[in-house]
């Protein structure tokens, strides 16, 4: 639903909206009025020199939710590869489907995307669609949209999934809102319920508590989901699904234009290892992360921290897991002097085995700890570091 | 340059109650403050005036006391303040929430730049910005971490998965900020002093252009609270309390051959 209205402060009372209307909806006692005749074909919008008449979009009233169906999954292209959240996505979408007999659909833009769209086929999609066009070589949020917006009208997806990447979050919101519907950010579980409405669950109001959301009255329902939150499924031998060329619509324009682009230097990424140790606010001082670095180190893997450590500037941000920072699912983790709290655990309680070093017996990282060590980290840490390495001495004497 | 910095005020703690079955917050009784993302916003804002002139709005959907963090935001420097506060506001979601803020934008007047916080510390979504530009039907970039201000518009680089893009963005525009892009001050005490009487403004349904209360608030927002609940654990679990505790660590590595 649309409305065109009148700022009063910029009206000039000018007349010339009066006179180009076609259809008489605008009297002018003082400042222009938009009357019951208006038909919103937006000419006076155009006319006004002083861009007083705007358009405004609401909300629209309930759909009808048999005329939307299916799951839409974007996969975003990072660096003209794949994001493997996308097949995360189409992992989940598949399970969603499956008690709806919905199909899943993936869309794909950027440039020179072809052999990702082949790639795509390998993951039991029904359609590819693909928007292939220098125009989207770089990041425009409006330029996104105007071709996901092009093929939700012409797909009519229930369900729209979209990783929370950053990319994603920016552009999730622009679509979302375009359609008038809701988005559900960072989901941790998703439900297909009979009714299509899709029961959306994530660690909210920074408290130990979790909720679930649905979008019951609007479609399509958009979620954000994390990497590594969700199991994608084993790649395909086979190829199956059809990959659609699409045009890039004509409202995909923007006057924003690319000024430079660089890689960012790949910083250890916590979000691929499979063996993290993670140093909390137990740690008293900056000196003290050294030798939870070390362990990570002997083990073979990468170290973390959790938000106050990035807070008081220990670490950077790309180090951090949580809500805040990265979702992590490694094989082994081992976390010295975390508490545990919900915005940490919900982002690392997939990992395989979690180990939790706290003082205090109390602390829910025990709640999802597999073996929990009530103890102190000055303490075993670097005896813990001292068996290690002696072992290995042992062995390179061998 | 006109600049909007959109603020929000937050609980002071992470620890927050939540009404079992409206899904609200309870706000009352609870200590607050300015969203922290927000102060990097106002920071920015404040900046970019000193560089090239002009004159940093801030405003804030919220109940009558977040006035607060105006008067806050003043004392850092801000030139002009207003409160979007009814009843009828109350309970919004992101869409509700971003129309109201763009609603009270259009009301007060043109902005070059409208900036926001990347996230909230109780909402934390990140998406009240992206879908207020979508509202505005105005061009965004998200997760910036450097802003150079240029004719007609701001040069804003965007941090996305590997690689940081700069864009040129042509007024009026939004961008929301990273944490990273400049240290915020702090208030000042002479400032204090000099805005003690400055007005704060507030605004009801009534000062909007769009008046429909359908599409504010909890009526406004297409997404709904159906349950809130703590998070499970089933997991099967060892606890280790008693002996030499580095020693069964090392035991259970070797176990499961990480060493
Ligand atoms: C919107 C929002 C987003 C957030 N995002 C994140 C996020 O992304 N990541 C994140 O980590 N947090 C995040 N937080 C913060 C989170 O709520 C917690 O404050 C934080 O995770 C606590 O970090 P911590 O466990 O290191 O510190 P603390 O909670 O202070 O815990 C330290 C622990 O160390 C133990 N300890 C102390 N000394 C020793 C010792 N010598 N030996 C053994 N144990 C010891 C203590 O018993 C305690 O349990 C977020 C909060 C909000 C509101
Ligand atoms: N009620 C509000 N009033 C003013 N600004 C807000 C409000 N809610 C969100 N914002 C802005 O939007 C940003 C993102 O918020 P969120 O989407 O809740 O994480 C914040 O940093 C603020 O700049």
């Amino acid at each position: 639903m649309a409305q065109l209205v009148v700022i009063p402060r910029k009206c000039t009372s000018c007349g010339q909206c009066v006179a180009a209307c076609p259809f008489g909806a605008i009297d002018m006692p003082d400042k222009a009025e938009i009357n019951a005749a208006c038909k919103m074909c937006g000419i006076c919008e155009k006319t006004c020199p002083e861009k007083a008449i705007v358009r405004l979009e609401t909300k629209a009233k309930s759909v009808d939710k048999q005329a939307w169906r299916d799951i839409l999954v974007f996969c975003e292209m990072s660096e003209g590869r794949l994001h493997p959240v996308g097949m995360e996505l189409i992992g989940k979408a598949h399970e969603l489907a499956a008690s709806t007999g919905y199909q899943v659909d993936a869309l794909l833009m950027g440039s020179s995307c072809q052999q990702a769209a082949e790639e795509l086929t390998h993951y039991g999609v029904r359609h590819v669609y693909v928007y292939d066009d220098p125009a989207l070589d770089f990041f425009r949020a409006e330029v996104f949209a105007a071709c996901a917006e092009d093929v939700i009208r012409k797909v009519k997806p229930s369900v729209v999934l979209v990783g929370a990447t950053a990319l994603g979050r920016s552009l999730a919101p622009r679509l979302s809102t375009r359609f008038r519907t809701g988005l559900t950010a960072d989901c941790t579980q998703l439900e297909l319920k009979e009714s299509s409405d899709l029961v959306q669950i994530r660690p909210a109001f920074g408290g130990n508590i979790m909720a679930q959301i649905v979008t019951p009255y609007t479609r399509p329902q958009f979620a954000t989901v994390r990497y590594k939150v969700m199991d994608a499924p084993k790649r395909r031998e086979e190829a199956g699904g059809d990959i659609l060329p699409m045009k890039l619509p004509k409202k995909a324009v923007s006057q924003v234009q690319l000024v430079d682009k660089h890689q960012v230097p790949k910083a250890a990424n916590i979000s691929d290892a499979d063996i993290l140790v993670v140093g909390g606010r137990g740690l008293k001082k900056e000196s003290d992360l050294e030798m939870v670095k070390e362990l990570a180190a002997l083990l073979g893997g990468e170290y973390a921290v959790s938000r106050p450590l990035v807070e008081k500037g220990w670490d950077t941000n790309a180090r951090q897991i949580g809500l805040s920072g990265r979702t992590v699912k490694p094989k082994l983790i081992i976390t010295c002097g975390v508490s545990g709290a919900i915005q940490f655990t919900a982002c690392m309680e997939a990992a395989e085995r979690i180990v939790a070093i706290n003082a205090d017996p109390n602390a829910p990282i025990f709640r999802v700890a597999h073996v929990g060590i009530v103890g102190d980290v000055y303490d075993i840490v670097p005896r813990l570091i001292a068996d290690i390495k002696r072992e290995k001495s042992q062995y390179a004497g061998v | 340059m006109n600049i909007f910095v959109c603020i929000k005020q937050v609980p002071a703690t992470s620890k927050v109650e939540v009404d079992e079955t409206t899904g609200v917050l309870k706000r009352a009784g609870v200590k607050s403050k300015m969203n922290p993302y927000d102060l990097f916003a106002l920071e920015t804002a404040l900046r970019l005036k000193e560089q090239a002139g002009g004159k940093v709005t801030v405003g804030t959907m919220g109940p009558p006391q977040a006035e607060a963090i105006i008067r806050e935001a003043y004392m850092m420097g801000a030139d002009e303040g207003y409160v979007f506060s009814d009843r009828r506001l109350g309970g919004a979601d992101v869409l509700a929430t971003s129309y109201t803020l763009s609603q009270a934008i259009r009301t007060i007047g043109d902005f070059d730049l409208i900036l926001c916080g990347k996230q909230t510390t109780d909402g934390d979504t990140a998406q009240v910005g992206p879908a207020i530009a979508e509202h505005l039907n105005i061009p965004h970039a998200a997760w910036v971490s450097r802003v150079t201000p240029r004719q007609g518009g701001i040069e804003a680089e965007q941090q996305l998965q590997d690689v940081v893009e700069t864009v040129l963005l042509p007024f009026p525009c939004l961008l929301t900020l990273e944490q990273d892009i400049c240290t915020p001050r702090l208030p000042s005490m002479k400032k204090r002093r000099e805005t003690k009487n400055q007005p704060v403004t507030v605004f009801g349904l009534d000062a909007f252009m769009d008046r429909d209360p359908d599409n504010y608030g909890l009526s406004g927002s297409p997404t709904q609270v159906e349950r809130i609940f703590p998070p499970a654990s089933d997991i099967k679990q060892e606890m280790l309390t008693q002996g030499d505790l580095a020693k069964q660590l090392h035991d259970k590595l070797k176990d499961w051959k990480f060493i």
